[in-house]
């Protein structure tokens, strides 16, 4: 459905000196720097598919969606969406996609949502039974009813956003753009966001690529990650893989009353007084004969399992890419 | 068409509502009105050539001009289209299946025509009661005032087409300001907004002539006026059609390059 091939892109950067003279000398001469944004990218999406496109800022993710819904050109390589190259017929390509870029508005700010919905239903041409079932339906389910008459600008951040999806589906795009749409937003709109997206991914089969910083977006929705560093594709596997690949090891801490004096044979992270931290390779031990031994010597009052976060992973994979 | 029109709509009901900008502006244009026949009424004193336009007519000329500043001057600027490209809210635009000349197209025509509604009415009204030679007045004729019609529309979209180029400009200047400082000044000069037409050397009034600039004010103007007879009229007509289809089309190579190597400024 989506097929990326070999797409790179260079951005050209104006580089000005700090001072007086130097911003004299930079109307004469001036010095660019090249900076590949994107290297070399190559993926294919299939239909109904959630992809959680992730990497540090300034990766290319941004420039990515960009190309891909027709808006920049790249410098070279192959995209085919739907059967169409993007930046060449834009036009035609973009009725079938929404696009939501968390940190723009594509409403207008001046007027109520509504005005703003129905300007759309015309620019997409969508019929109006259809735009009243996609309008009923985006109402109920992200709670629009009651600041469809608000002016946009009188809207929350929270309230902009779910309004702003909304847009972006009201014509029956079959893929959505999705740049970090829950920036900014608190836990309770984030929570609504998300069971959203989850909601019409599955009842329209819609095919929907998602940017965040936020990891807790990614393991909600997402079962394939694409990891972005400095224009390249590091990574691209589903989020257990990812797991597994990283989280070989659980951790495990006990609180304890009293020690006895016996070796341990894992890997101790951290230890503070009456409490301990260890990291289990789950591969060559079992949880329960690795409880065994330490309850052989400690005298336990407390003690948690847990699974490293999907955040300390995406860490990790930074720091070992050094991006 | 219709997305185009709604577009329209939108535009023109937000623009409707700035109330008390209007009323400020028609102060200003009063200001600026009595400035220029001040000025004009001076000259006239001072010599006893027969000038090629009258003094009531050029009057006339200065209050069509300043009720309808909005619809004749370059200057006018659309803010939301500056901060579109600026900004980086172009990617949304770009979004969508239309045609990004169109809706800019309509967008700055809603703009424009919102604001002179607002505005030509008071002062056409205030100004035809002044005491003669001061007045404005009707037109000679019922087909002298279909002409007016027909070059103030086909001038609006000289005007309109001139900006877009402003705009486009703009993908590569990356300020607000300077183009349309720059255009502002040197599109009024030739459309005579500063010395009328008429009042310039021989050589000057060919090069206006030569130049889209005057078909957007001082054609239907003086056309109004009576200063311009019927042939010469519909002649202009034709050559405001040759400019409106010329900077058309170069408009839309040019914003189809721009685009091709656009940058979306901030992320």
């Amino acid at each position: 459905m989506i097929q990326l091939a070999n797409i790179c892109k260079n951005y050209q950067i104006y580089q000005k000196k700090q001072g007086v003279l130097q911003a004299f000398q930079s109307l004469i001469h001036r010095e660019y720097k090249i900076i590949n944004a994107l290297d070399d990218i190559t993926f294919n999406i299939n239909e109904g598919e959630i992809i959680g496109y992730i990497g540090p800022n300034g990766a290319g993710k941004s420039t990515t969606i960009k190309i891909m819904s027709g808006i920049l050109v790249p410098d070279s390589g192959t995209c085919n969406i739907l059967g169409f190259t993007p930046w060449k017929q834009r036009k035609e390509y973009v009725r079938h996609i929404g696009v939501v870029f968390g940190q723009r508005s594509q409403l207008w700010w001046d007027v109520p949502v509504l005005d703003s919905y129905y300007l759309l239903k015309d620019i997409y041409k969508v019929p109006l039974k259809q735009f009243k079932t996609n309008l009923d339906l985006l109402t109920t389910k992200l709670d629009l009813g009651d600041i469809l008459n608000t002016p946009v600008r009188q809207l929350s951040l929270g309230q902009k956003m779910r309004c702003e999806i909304a847009a972006a589906l009201l014509h029956d795009p079959k893929i959505l753009f999705l740049d970090e749409p829950t920036i900014g937003l608190d836990a309770i709109s984030k929570l609504k966001v998300r069971k959203f997206i989850k909601e019409i991914n599955h009842e329209k089969k819609l095919t929907i690529i998602l940017t965040t910083h936020d990891m807790n977006d990614i393991e909600a929705l997402a079962k394939r990650i694409i990891l972005i560093g400095k224009g390249k594709i590091l990574l691209d596997g589903s989020l257990p893989e990812l797991r597994q690949k990283f989280t070989a090891h659980k951790i495990i801490t006990i609180c304890y009353l009293t020690k006895k004096d016996c070796p341990i044979p894992y890997k101790i992270i951290a230890e503070t007084e009456n409490k301990v931290k260890l990291a289990i390779d789950v591969t060559k031990n079992s949880i329960s004969e690795v409880i065994n031994k330490l309850s052989n010597c400690y005298d336990i009052c407390d003690i948690s399992v847990d699974t490293r976060s999907i955040e300390e992973i995406i860490v990790d994979l930074y720091k070992e890419y050094q991006i | 068409m219709i997305t185009y029109l709604s577009l329209f709509k939108m535009r023109l009901t937000q623009g409707l509502q700035y109330r008390v900008a209007a009323f400020a502006g028609i102060l200003t244009q009063f200001f600026w009105g009595f400035m220029y026949i001040m000025i004009y009424q001076a000259f006239y004193q001072s010599t006893n050539t027969i000038q090629p336009i009258s003094l009531h007519q050029l009057i006339t000329t200065v209050w069509l001009q300043q009720s309808l500043l909005a619809l004749i001057m370059l200057w006018f600027r659309n803010n939301e289209i500056i901060k579109l490209i600026t900004k980086g809210d172009i990617a949304y635009e770009l979004c969508r299946p239309v045609d990004l000349y169109g809706i800019w197209f309509s967008r700055l025509a809603a703009q424009r025509l919102s604001s002179a509604l607002l505005r030509f009415f008071p002062i056409l009204l205030i100004a035809y009661f002044l005491p003669y030679p001061y007045n404005f007045s009707l037109p000679n004729n019922f087909v002298t005032f279909i002409l007016f019609l027909i070059t103030l529309v086909l001038g609006l979209f000289i005007v309109i087409s001139l900006s877009m180029l402003i705009y486009i400009s703009m993908f590569y200047t990356l300020s607000g300001v300077g183009s349309i400082l720059i255009f502002g000044v040197i599109g009024e000069f030739l459309a005579g907004l500063t010395i009328p037409i008429p009042l310039m050397p021989k050589t000057l009034i060919i090069i206006t002539y030569l130049l889209p600039f005057r078909y957007t004010s001082d054609l239907p103007f003086r056309i109004y006026a009576g200063n311009i007879a019927y042939k010469e009229a519909i002649i202009s007509i034709f050559v405001q059609i040759f400019w409106i289809i010329t900077l058309y089309i170069i408009g839309k190579l040019w914003l189809k390059k721009a685009l091709n190597k656009v940058v979306i400024q901030g992320g």
